[in-house]
């Protein structure tokens, strides 16, 4: 450790201190031809200003530099305006692979984008580097000036060194002869303002508004723990992102809460706005986009298990609520939420055919299948029955010619229906898609005829659970209660100090001169003290 | 209600208008000299009359919340209008506190500009989505446009100073940068005529074109085509064929419509540099002569320490909670979302290098400056240009 600096005024200062924490008196050489003197930081000891022998210093006074914050926040305030470019990837239309989309979007720039990585710019590593050395930079840079700052501003004194207040932006001397009186309405006067007053020998230091100048530090702690609440997500438990496709009728257990809820949807309602029903006003509105939506809605319950259950069991389901889910009004229960996010109108649910002559079209009775569970067979009645041998419920024909189904989604379905008849009773068989109908055996004598379809709306909803929200939401709020702290208010001293027969006043804020200058001129206007005098201006207008 | 609405509108353009050419009057005045005596006759009628015209579009505001049923705050004609009225209200309460007229020289005509651009677009009453039925809409939206609005006054304070002081008898880079603020604003007032002027010749030319996807739609030009879309095809007769054909990804209409801006914008200011015989930024020059540039300065930083709280609010913290509430994540990399950021970082880069770097007077101006063009920029492009969840049909 190198050796502390003991003031003329007895106050011992850390080494590296520019001017006396206590009295002012200016310490350091170069500082002394100065007028002004740099108030920043009270002159104080930063360790990022003393030391830089070893690594650990060096990392230090990197990341306490606010040059080098302020290229941080620029390269990433310019690193984020290139992501917005073009849409991210998560942006993107599921149509075809991002590796061809860029390009067949938006030609060579699209490809170079892509191939630089920017279409997930801001997942990549090098992205977060650069917020976690912002966060790194934020708690370095606090921690180097809120410290001696905080000792600069307890063990300030009242009497200040004559070479401090000069110094002062704002200073000014008065022959003080008759000011005794004056002395006290002055005191009377800051004492009206709200400044807190402190006296010694004479002399006056008034000061208000110090809890300001913690602003920048405790904004910079509110910033911090937002970031770590952003890490937070990371681990897992503490983020659910999942989607629940639920049509109306159906009961699916929710997702990622242990088989413990379930879902039913009731009925999924889109309503857009009409003309005639709605505020006439939006008449023209309407006319031009076509159509706008008015409500996304799906009518769920929510169900809880009781008690425990075999896995393979048909768990026993309690009702919770019912409830509306709406854009902008999830339903919420334990941690988690249930979001109102998309849809899918009339999808195919059933579908019901006739088995018919096709001679003379006579029925034989009608089936109705399920196509999330199909029946494997239909009793008609009279010796007449149909079975389902094969189904394809999103139905295409592979390259080989043989029908194959895309997914379980009945986006297509098709059926191999066998038909046992009375007169035909080794049953004739029927490939039967949506208009389409082949006959691999020769022809037959019965068809399956199309009757109608059921439609059931499908409901697609988020799943979120997110414990890191709190943590989020925390530090926003200290952020927000630091930049106002910092903003709003401002941190004002005048020192009065009597220097032989004369009357010294100085002046100092951190911000908003403007609004000193005002105070200072209405405490001393009619005591016969002349109000200091603006150095910097001073110096502008020669 | 909606007429009653547009004309309290109406009515407020063109109060800020005459206030603004008070308070121009207000500092040309030459009985105007002692900086104690505060605003003189001229300027004390100027914030009189901006009073009136802010209370007048305050009642277009009411009159069209009551007869839409939600806040007017939901596309870009009631966004950017209302982005102008907070202007207004922003420069009214540093008024009080400085007492300046003339910041309101340089504050007023911006926000005449945003109500005049705003025009530009459908002043339709909208439905709202079901994503913008919430409180959240009036909570967010407003606040973020105060904070911008009192960011804004920073940009006019910046220009001022500026204007003040760069030193007008030889050309430089500074001269040259403060013209090209200039030149944007004519630039803008370029778009507004031209729009206008389109607009009231009724002036509508349908092309079928083939977009990115090889499918044929349609669209409709309202200003006579330069730049014609992909493959197009002019279907309204009589109307002027396009002279350069655009590839599909480019929308062939906003381009133009950038264009016709830039050539009236261009001929307009080459006009105005003919009758100055001057740049613009010299012939204003004489008119800020007895304006403290210390003054100035304190002025536009404070429009920053009051706006960036409260864009801070708005335009992150109101805007991720009502993110989490419809959008089900506080956060989605969103254009406008990261556009918000943007302008969130620089804003505290400012403050940094002002606190610690000393980046006061001049170079604090200039930053002033670029922040605006931010803010512009994410109203202007990112709603009509980028797409993203926030983009108004435009």
């Amino acid at each position: 450790m190198l050796k502390n600096v003991k003031c003329e005024c007895g106050h011992v200062n850390p080494h590296g201190t520019i001017f006396c924490e206590s009295c002012g008196k200016i310490l350091e050489e170069s500082e002394k031809d100065k007028k002004l003197i740099d108030m920043r930081y009270e002159g104080s000891a930063r360790r990022s200003q003393t030391y830089n022998k070893t690594i650990i210093d060096k990392i230090w006074n990197f990341f306490s530099s606010v040059k080098v914050g302020v290229w941080l926040i620029v390269v990433t305030l310019v690193a984020s305006a290139i992501g917005t470019i073009f849409p991210q990837e998560m942006y993107i239309p599921p149509l075809m692979p991002a590796s061809e989309y860029y390009e067949d979007q938006y030609g060579f720039f699209g490809k170079l984008y892509y191939q630089l990585g920017f279409h997930n710019l801001y997942s990549s590593w090098w992205y977060l580097i650069l917020i976690a050395s912002i966060g790194v930079s934020l708690i370095i840079c606090s921690l180097d000036r809120v410290v001696p700052l905080y000792r600069a501003l307890k063990v300030q004194r009242v009497t200040r060194h004559e070479g401090f207040l000069q110094r002062q932006r704002l200073f000014g001397v008065s022959q003080g002869d008759k000011l005794e009186d004056s002395y006290e309405k002055v005191k009377e006067k800051l004492k009206a303002k709200r400044y807190h007053v402190r006296e010694e020998d004479g002399n006056i230091l008034a000061e208000k508004g110090r809890f300001s100048r913690w602003g920048p530090y405790v904004n910079h702690v509110g910033l911090i723990i937002f970031l770590i609440g952003g890490m937070l997500r990371f681990v897992p438990g503490m983020y659910v992102d999942k989607v629940l496709w639920v049509r109306e009728g159906e009961t699916k257990v929710i997702p990622e809460t242990d088989g413990e809820y379930y879902l039913k949807s009731n009925r999924f309602i889109l309503e857009v706005y009409d003309k005639d029903k709605d505020n006439e006003v939006f008449g023209d509105a309407i006319d031009r986009a076509g159509m706008v939506a008015k409500n996304y809605q799906s009518n769920v319950t929510l169900y809880k298990k009781k008690g425990d259950t075999v896995p393979g069991e048909k768990p026993e389901l309690e009702k919770v609520k019912d409830f509306p889910i709406r854009v902008n009004e999830p339903l919420k229960f334990e941690n988690f939420a249930l979001y109102q996010s998309t849809y899918k109108l009339d999808e195919l649910n059933k579908m019901t055919f006739a088995l018919s002559e096709k001679q003379t079209n006579q029925e034989f009775g009608t089936v109705t299948v399920d196509l999330y569970d199909p029946k494997e067979k239909f009793d008609l009645g009279n010796g007449y029955s149909v079975e389902i041998v094969s189904y394809f419920p999103d139905f295409e024909f592979d390259e080989n010619g043989e029908p194959v189904t895309k997914s379980r989604i009945p986006n297509n379905p098709a059926f191999v229906f066998k038909m046992n008849t009375p007169d035909k009773p080794d049953g004739e068989v029927s490939f039967v898609a949506i208009k389409q109908t082949i006959e691999p055996f020769g022809d037959n004598t019965y068809k399956m005829a199309f009757k109608g379809i059921e439609t059931k709306n499908v409901s697609g909803l988020t799943v979120r659970k997110d414990l890191t929200l709190w943590i989020i939401a925390l530090g926003g709020l200290v952020f927000m209660i630091g930049v106002i702290q910092g903003a709003y208010w401002n941190h004002r001293r005048i020192w009065i100090r009597r220097v032989n027969n004369e009357v010294w006043v100085a002046g100092h804020t951190n911000k908003n001169w403007h609004g000193l200058k005002r105070e200072i001129g209405g405490v001393l206007e009619g005591t016969g003290i002349n109000e200091p005098v603006d150095q910097v201006q001073e110096k502008q207008e020669k | 209600m909606v007429s009653l609405s547009q004309n309290l509108l109406h009515a407020a353009f063109f109060l800020y208008l005459a206030a603004t050419v008070l308070f121009a009057g207000a500092i040309k005045d030459k009985r105007a000299k002692s900086k104690e005596a505060g605003p003189n006759k001229w300027g004390k009628l100027a914030i009189l009359i901006t009073l009136i015209g802010f209370a007048s579009q305050l009642g277009y505001f009411i009159t069209r919340w009551i007869a839409g049923g939600h806040a007017p705050v939901s596309n870009m004609f009631e966004f950017t209008t209302f982005f102008g009225m907070s202007l207004v209200g922003a420069f009214i309460v540093i008024y009080f506190i400085y007492q300046t007229p003339f910041l309101g020289v340089f504050t007023m005509p911006v926000a005449l500009l945003l109500i005049a651009f705003a025009s530009m677009f459908p002043n339709d009453i909208s439905p709202l989505i079901p994503a913008l039925q919430s409180e959240w809409l009036y909570i967010h939206v407003t606040t973020a446009a105060i904070g911008q609005a009192v960011l804004a006054v920073s940009f006019a304070a910046g220009v001022l100073y500026l204007v003040k002081d760069i030193d007008q008898t030889k050309p430089s880079k500074r001269t040259f940068w403060l013209e090209a603020v200039m030149y944007g604003l004519v630039v803008t007032l370029g778009f507004i005529i031209i729009s206008s002027v389109f607009s009231a010749m009724d002036y509508k030319a349908e092309f079928n074109w083939i977009d990115k996807g090889d499918q044929q739609v349609k669209v409709e030009y309202n200003m006579p085509a330069l730049t014609g879309p992909h493959k197009g095809e002019l279907l309204t007769e009589g109307k002027f064929d396009p002279l350069v054909e655009m590839p599909a990804i480019i929308n062939a209409k906003k381009l133009n419509t950038v264009i016709w801006s830039f050539i009236v914008g261009s001929i307009l200011y080459a006009l105005i540099r003919l009758i100055l015989r001057k740049r613009i930024g010299a012939a204003i020059q004489p008119l800020v002569k007895k304006i403290s540039l210390d003054l100035v300065d304190e002025i536009g930083y404070r429009s920053v320490l009051i706006g960036f709280p409260i864009f801070t609010l708005g335009a992150l913290i109101f805007a991720m909670i009502w993110a989490q509430i419809a959008w089900t994540r506080f956060w989605g990399w969103d254009p406008k979302e990261v556009w918000a950021l943007i302008t969130f970082l620089f804003y505290a880069a400012f403050l940094h290098l002002r606190l610690s770097k000393g980046w006061h007077g001049e170079k604090s101006a200039w930053l002033a400056v670029i922040g605006f063009a931010i803010i512009m920029f994410n109203l202007v492009a990112v709603n009509l240009i980028l797409a993203g969840l926030h983009s108004y049909a435009g």
